[in-house]
């Protein structure tokens, strides 16, 4: 990769906080840009691939996970002050992830439930995006990150341009695909209509619903979705469901999931 | 620190382990030329799956799991699959079994390479990361990619995509592969089987710390495989179980230092699981290739030092290559593509061997299939006690060795175990204090 480089070269940090790796993981996953990528950047951190510990400023940071601790709310603001460019990555980062879920329950119950010692467990009553903490100035979502759109951001950030990113829905990507929809062909509930584009239309080309990891699209009209999931016999509960996943947390999947609470019969 | 201290006394400590995936630390004390405390600290933050999966449907498991880890999202969909269809008492069909083995050999493919090239020679070689390594010798690192990239192709084809794939459900999958998509996997997996017999060659040049280790060796065991995705579950010591079996026995305990669980095995305190105990236990079960590349590298049939784990990885690693070329001549695309499963109430279990080692799921469903109670205990957790005791034998026989060095020795010693603080949390800096 012959990118734009500039002298002295910028600096990387990637950063990691409540999360799998799995969007850390998609940078080492470029098999075939890694070495042009760590030849036209200087890594300062990086915890996942090297013992080396640049100190900041940083150029770049790319952030992965939710704050879930207080001692993370600290860290975050550290971070962003010593990083020139913060870019979120992944569901966790811009919407709190699956960890999020606690956000509809009692936290205590949680750790109760999973540990022995509760008392031992410090942590956060929700878990909460980037965002909520620190300006952000580039949000790349999914569960895990597309990574084709993490390979646009870096080359964008060394560019010194605007990473271009879509914010349509998985539809677009379905037809450019010309895969069948699975919502109006085979009445499968799917999020696509309101889900951000960016994996290439995955689970509807293998028959299967999309489960909306990629997040709200910019102008995701979810209570149409739901009325017509609901058409389809989806429950409220399994309305709620869907939107209630891994970007639970995201405001447009929140309000929705929020609007199926209502008990109703059966599950 | 390039002064040598008197050894009688100190403290290693590591904050912020390196090239593992997560967050923990680790300190040594030792006193009187005697090590003392060892703590394996796992800061990583709760993330409560087996609380927030209380309440979804059975059919949720593998997608939910998956996140625990994004090195081994096949290892929990896998695990989960079985442990559900456990419960509701179904079993998959035979093609769709090999299918499941073909994504997992994807998984162990990719792990492994990431693992050996980039995570733990490294450390043999005295360099910082794989980038420096690189610099001097870019054909190891080369190679490691390309592996990792035939990994992720299988993953890719068979899942839909390497992390957290989208094809994986309960009863099997959503879409078979056509026969000409899985074909087109073996041109780049014949180049990976023999890149992978060139690091087998690389790494066995390595040289070793003088360590053996009087493990406890717990893997799954089959009659016709190298274990994957399926077995019993078998140890050193003459364990044979179910999946329900071990879930009975292994028992965790919650320490104030560690967001992850201390596991114990039958009220004993140490066992381990992952390659060495895999390789242990399952050896003969090898092909040849892999078994004769095992023999050129020096390894018998049984490995005990913990540093030449990058050997048994790597000669798994051919394995999971040569697997996935013989499962590719095989395939037949299971039609349907999965069987339904039909959520009732029910206990299930469910145990397979992830990159690291041994993963075990259990579920309890009510009469909707909704899960009532989920119990995920992942390799590094079982782990994390042989890690602390590892950790005091190499520092009791590195006590020569300057404080950096001794503190580098004791991060290699974690990375040996490939360990996955990620997944542990519910794990590493490194501390060496003498005093």
């Amino acid at each position: 990769m012959s990118a734009v480089t500039t002298s002295p070269r910028t600096t990387l940090a990637v950063w990691k906080f409540a999360s799998c790796d799995g969007c850390q993981l998609s940078l080492l996953d470029c098999e075939d840009e890694f070495l042009g990528i760590v030849g036209a950047v200087q890594i300062s951190h990086f915890t996942e691939l090297s013992r080396a510990e640049g100190e900041g400023p940083y150029d770049l940071s790319l952030v992965e996970g939710s704050i879930t601790t207080a001692q993370d709310a600290e860290r975050i603001r550290a971070i962003r002050k010593a990083s020139s460019r913060l870019v979120t990555i992944g569901a966790c980062a811009t919407s709190g992830g699956i960890q999020a879920l606690r956000n509809y329950a009692d936290v205590g119950e949680y750790t109760a439930a999973v540990y022995a010692h509760p008392e031992y467990i410090s942590t956060l009553e929700q878990s909460t995006a980037i965002s909520d903490h620190v300006p952000v100035d580039f949000e790349l979502h999914g569960c895990p990150i597309n990574r084709h759109q993490l390979l646009e951001v870096l080359t964008a950030c060394l560019a010194g341009r605007r990473p271009v990113i879509p914010g349509h829905s998985v539809c677009q990507e379905c037809k450019a695909r010309g895969a069948v929809c699975v919502l109006v062909a085979h009445g499968t509930p799917c999020l696509g209509p309101v889900t951000r584009a960016g994996c290439g239309a995955l689970c509807p080309a293998v028959d299967r619903g999309c489960y909306g990891c990629f997040g709200p699209a910019d102008t995701a009209n979810t209570s149409s979705l739901a009325r017509q999931l609901a058409a389809l016999g989806t429950t409220r509960v399994d309305v709620s469901r869907l939107f209630r996943n891994f970007n639970a947390g995201a405001p447009a999947f929140r309000e929705e999931s929020l609007s199926h609470d209502t008990p109703e019969t059966g599950v | 620190m390039t002064h040598q201290r008197p050894a009688s006394d100190r403290t290693v400590q590591v904050e912020g382990l390196a090239r593992v995936e997560g967050e923990g630390s680790l300190r040594v004390e030792v006193r009187d030329g005697t090590v003392g405390m060892v703590e394996l600290e796992i800061f990583e933050p709760p993330r409560y799956f087996e609380a927030l999966l209380r309440g979804r449907r059975h059919s949720e498991a593998p997608d939910i799991t998956a996140r625990i880890c994004g090195i081994c999202p096949v290892a929990y969909q896998m695990s989960a699959c079985l442990a559900i269809e456990d419960a509701c008492k179904v079993a998959v069909t035979e093609r769709i079994a090999a299918l499941r083995r073909l994504i997992y050999c994807g998984e162990w493919i990719q792990s492994h390479a990431l693992h050996i090239h980039f995570l733990h020679a490294p450390d043999f070689l005295g360099y910082q990361d794989a980038v420096e390594l690189a610099e001097v010798d870019p054909l190891p690192v080369q190679r490691g990619l390309e592996i990792k990239r035939a990994g992720n192709l299988v993953m890719e084809t068979v899942g839909g995509r390497a992390i957290h794939p989208v094809n994986v459900r309960v009863g099997g999958f959503y879409k078979a592969p056509s026969p000409e998509e899985i074909a087109a996997l073996a041109e780049p997996l014949l180049r990976a089987r023999e890149s992978a017999l060139a690091s087998v060659e690389w790494v066995a040049g390595f040289e070793f710390p003088d360590i053996e280790v009087d493990y406890r060796f717990v893997s799954l065991r089959h009659p016709q495989h190298y274990p994957i995705e399926s077995g019993r579950i078998a140890s050193s010591d003459g364990l044979d179980l179910d999946a329900a079996g071990i879930s009975e026995l292994v028992v965790e305990e919650h320490v104030k230092r560690s967001t992850a669980l201390h596991a114990r095995l039958g009220g004993k305190d140490t066992y381990l699981t992952g390659p060495l105990a895999r390789y242990a236990l399952n050896s003969a079960q090898l092909p040849p290739i892999a078994r004769e590349a095992a023999a050129a590298a020096g390894l018998g049939a049984v490995c005990n030092n913990p540093f030449r784990s990058i050997i048994v990885r790597a000669v798994e690693l051919v394995f999971a290559c040569d697997e996935a070329l013989r499962l590719i001549a095989a395939y037949e695309p299971p039609d349907p593509p999965s069987v339904t499963v039909e959520g009732t109430a029910g206990v299930g279990h469910g145990a397979t061997e992830a990159p690291r080692g041994l993963l075990f799921h259990r579920y309890e469903l009510d009469d909707n299939g909704l899960i009532l109670a989920a119990r995920i205990v992942p390799p590094t957790s079982q782990n994390q006690l042989s890690i602390e005791a590892d950790l005091r034998q190499v520092v009791q026989a590195s006590l020569s060795l300057p404080d950096e060095e001794l503190a580098w020795r004791c991060e290699q010693t974690v990375r040996n175990f490939d360990p996955c603080i990620s997944c542990a949390a519910h794990f590493l800096d490194v501390t060496v204090e003498r005093r």
